[in-house]
């Protein structure tokens, strides 16, 4: 057991509007750690300031630390683009590339590393074995990653954030977009994927946090309620507010 | 009891609406085809090999001339018109879709291209006439190239700022999350996912000036024979064709052959349009 990901005195401001409060969070590698709570309690925001992704919006700060290893990913001389080929990250919508199957799994592959053709072809056979789509997509790596199902697409998509190798994967709700025979294939992908990735899923089903997950935090109002191991939440939480929304009090 | 409003008066004015809108729609539609059912009836007569393997002729000479020359002279102004507008405008209209913080910039820049917009054509003409026609002393396709590049740019960047609009923020954010730099994913997966878009907007702002006149009056203006001097020459052209022939002319078999230019610049028109069309309906890859 060894911390992979160790958020600390995390404040993070959309403009004026502060949405995270002292966050406090350690994520173990490895394993999978759910982050629960109702809408619009910075879940997702809290998510998106590991990769450094809410950069892209120049209204957007954050205080405090996030170490990597027990390197902190927020201090200006780290190299976003090395951070992110180490963190990578699955959002809600599949997010397909215009380009055909192949091309989406190879994109990244061919971004950070020299590869021959061959060893690219070898790579991105691994990512869609270890995304649970090969079989699906063997006949027709050629044609149009948009052509897909939903649930494919999603997968393709994680093949192609595994694909570079990464450390860590954020899955920003990935099955909400998605019907639940095809969640059901994506939870059981994840725990083929905790063996080789420490995995941080934020989530709005309760049910599936406690399904996949090791360990749970309970946001509530940009605050970091409790956390904990996930059958310690789910069967005997310690504080109140987190016993009112996981049996469905309020949220 | 609560008094009943009569039904009567809301159908009434419910069929009044679909009748004018239907109404309308007739006017429109018929007066595009009344249009076309000219040109086409008036142009058919000179429609020939000749008409469009030969050049243009002095009126009164042994042969009697085609329009080769001119399409092939407008064909080369608009394809340099495209060479001069389409980057820089494709720039722009990427600087106004994708670095949002730049917020006084892209105002500018936009307010600027409101205006250029609302320029007439005819002023566009007479600045080209001025900054390139008056000082080498002679008029060029070049400086046609240039009038209509000044027209297609605002039309070209704002129609790439829509359709790099509609991309959705997902997609960027993704391409970003693979460790990609910001200008390879604007240019590799944004531009490559509105590419259909940017291409419709760039045939239409295509399309839009290939009919203009007023400005190759000032700077293309026309010659008979062959476009050789596209930099330091008149070059034939329709637009100048059309209007010179069918109007400016006493002879009947010129007024036929105005008639015949319009009726080819109509169809190019027809066909560039309905290729947007399909273009855009076409299955995404």
């Amino acid at each position: 057991m060894s911390i992979k990901i160790e958020a600390r005195n995390i404040d993070f401001y959309y403009g004026n509007h502060q949405a995270l409060f002292n966050n406090n969070l350690c994520i173990e590698e490895n394993k999978i750690t759910a982050v629960i709570g109702p809408s619009g309690c910075g879940k997702s925001t809290h998510l998106r300031i590991y990769n450094r992704i809410f950069e892209l919006y120049r209204e957007q700060k954050v205080t405090g630390e996030v170490l990597l290893d027990g390197e902190n990913v927020l201090a200006s001389g780290v190299d976003v683009l090395e951070l992110r080929r180490k963190v990578g990250m699955i959002f809600q919508k599949p997010t397909p590339f215009p380009m055909s199957v192949y091309d989406n799994v190879a994109y990244p592959l061919k971004l950070h590393y020299k590869l021959t053709p061959r060893e690219t072809a070898e790579r991105v056979e691994k990512a869609l074995r270890g995304a649970s789509i090969w079989e699906e997509v063997k006949d027709k790596l050629k044609a149009s990653g948009l052509a897909l199902s939903g649930g494919q697409q999603q997968r393709l998509c994680i093949a192609r954030a595994i694909a570079a190798e990464p450390e860590v994967l954020l899955m920003d709700e990935p099955t909400s977009a998605i019907d639940p025979v095809a969640t059901l294939k994506i939870e059981e992908l994840m725990f083929e994927l905790k063996r080789r990735f420490t995995i941080v899923i934020v989530t709005h089903n309760m049910q599936q946090a406690a399904r996949i997950s090791d360990f749970t935090a309970f946001f509530f109002k940009g605050e970091i309620i409790e956390f904990g191991g996930t059958e310690q939440i789910f069967t005997n939480p310690k504080i109140k507010k987190t016993e009112e929304y996981i049996t469905g009090r309020f949220g | 009891m609560m008094r009943r409003r009569p039904l009567t008066w809301r159908k009434l004015s419910n069929q009044f609406v679909k009748i004018f809108s239907t109404a309308a729609v007739l006017l429109a539609v018929g007066a595009m085809l009344w249009i076309l059912y000219t040109v086409a009836c008036y142009g058919f007569r000179s429609m020939s090999l000749s008409f469009f393997t030969t050049p243009t002729m002095p009126y009164g000479g042994p042969v009697r001339g085609g329009i080769a020359n001119a399409f092939l002279g407008s064909v080369m102004i608009t394809f340099g018109a495209a060479v001069i507008a389409v980057p820089p405008a494709l720039c722009a209209g990427i600087f106004l879709a994708e670095y949002k913080d730049w917020k006084t910039v892209s105002n500018v820049l936009r307010f600027s291209a409101n205006v250029m917009m609302g320029i007439p054509s005819v002023l566009v003409g007479l600045f080209a006439y001025i900054i390139l026609v008056v000082p080498t002393g002679n008029f060029s396709g070049f400086s046609a190239s240039v009038a209509l590049a000044i027209i297609m740019f605002p039309v070209i960047m704002r129609t790439t700022e829509d359709m790099l609009g509609m991309v959705p923020d997902a997609l960027r954010e993704s391409a970003l999350a693979l460790g990609m730099t910001r200008t390879r994913a604007t240019v590799c997966i944004v531009c490559l996912s509105a590419r259909k878009g940017l291409l419709t907007g760039i045939l239409l702002a295509l399309s839009r000036v290939s009919g203009e006149t007023a400005p190759l009056l000032f700077t293309a203006l026309f010659s008979d024979g062959w476009p050789k001097n596209y930099f330091t020459g008149p070059i034939a052209n329709m637009p100048v064709l059309i209007t010179e022939y069918s109007t400016n002319s006493p002879f009947e078999v010129m007024h036929q052959a105005g008639w015949g230019a319009a009726l080819v610049v109509t169809v190019l028109v027809l066909v560039i349009n309905m290729s947007t069309r399909i273009i855009f309906r076409e299955k995404k890859i």
